[in-house]
């Protein structure tokens, strides 16, 4: 039973990974599930399981933590960072930025630059947390 | 004072396994593999820093039950158990092209950063590595 669950959190964190890695791409749960071998409906539950929130969720998590670098890190426009950490619209964008950050993107820019950092760190610190609040859609 | 640190540990959940990644894939060394009764003492090293060492431990008895070691494998298993490894390199580019031929998982692809170029990945069981060039000065 136990190493079944550790083979399928492999996968799944294979996906997760993907996430990671791919996020400027319009990734979707059926190339998801497909990276984690298992069916869509399967994928969407069983992730949700193991890391405590909706892959979909935890896309927006990792799309808007990037957003957060860039906006600290660089004078890209919020329109070009939107595209560049695959939103497809700015209107979502500034939408899900707000629901998951708190304030826009333009109001979260004029808090400065950022210390340079091994990117992995700057993900797991940038990144907002989703735990205890709804999970996103 | 402490003047070294010599030996950092990880958790594998299969040592041979592990040898096959870390000997077979990443160029180490075995520099320690030694049966203590159910304990295998197994420390691997770079070639040229034999006295920096990783141990490979396997979670299990004696040192924790059964159960402890299972919850443990799907810590792991889920990205989750610590076991975060950086390291260093000459030319990343290269390397990571290696490492992509020999079918290791990349979670990062090389990115330029300002102390370096490093990119990200994971062993065969979920531990997360990181190998940089890093930037003179």
């Amino acid at each position: 039973m136990s190493r079944a669950v550790e083979e399928s959190n492999r996968r799944l964190l294979r996906a997760r990974d993907a996430m990671d890695r791919r996020y400027a791409e319009p990734l979707d749960v059926p190339t998801l599930a497909r990276i984690a071998h298992v069916s869509e409906a399967h994928f969407i539950r069983t992730f949700r399981a193991t890391f405590g929130e909706t892959p979909n969720r935890y896309l927006q998590r990792r799309r808007v933590e990037r957003a957060m670098f860039l906006l600290r890190t660089g004078e890209r426009s919020v329109t070009d960072i939107c595209m560049d950490v695959g939103f497809a619209s700015l209107g979502t964008f500034s939408r899900v930025f707000r629901d998951i950050v708190g304030e826009p993107p333009s109001v979260y820019r004029r808090r400065g630059p950022l210390a340079p950092v091994p990117s992995c760190f700057a993900m797991a610190w940038l990144r907002p947390s989703s735990f205890g609040e709804a999970p996103g859609e | 004072m402490l003047n070294a640190i010599t030996i950092t540990q990880i958790y594998v959940p299969d040592q041979d396994e592990a040898l096959d990644f870390y000997v077979g894939k990443l160029g180490f060394e075995v520099t320690n593999d030694m049966q203590f009764g159910p304990m295998r003492w197994l420390t691997v090293a770079l070639p040229g820093q034999p006295d920096r060492a990783i141990l490979l431990e396997k979670p299990g008895p004696p040192s924790m039950s059964e159960e402890t070691a299972a919850t443990v494998r799907e810590l792991i298993s889920k990205g989750a158990a610590g076991g975060h490894l950086f390291f260093q390199c000459d030319d990343a580019y290269k390397t990571h092209a290696e490492l992509k031929a020999k079918g290791v998982e990349i979670t990062e692809e090389p990115v330029d950063q300002p102390y370096g170029i490093d990119f990200g990945l994971r062993d065969p069981f979920g531990n997360h590595l990181r190998i940089a060039q890093m930037k003179l000065g």
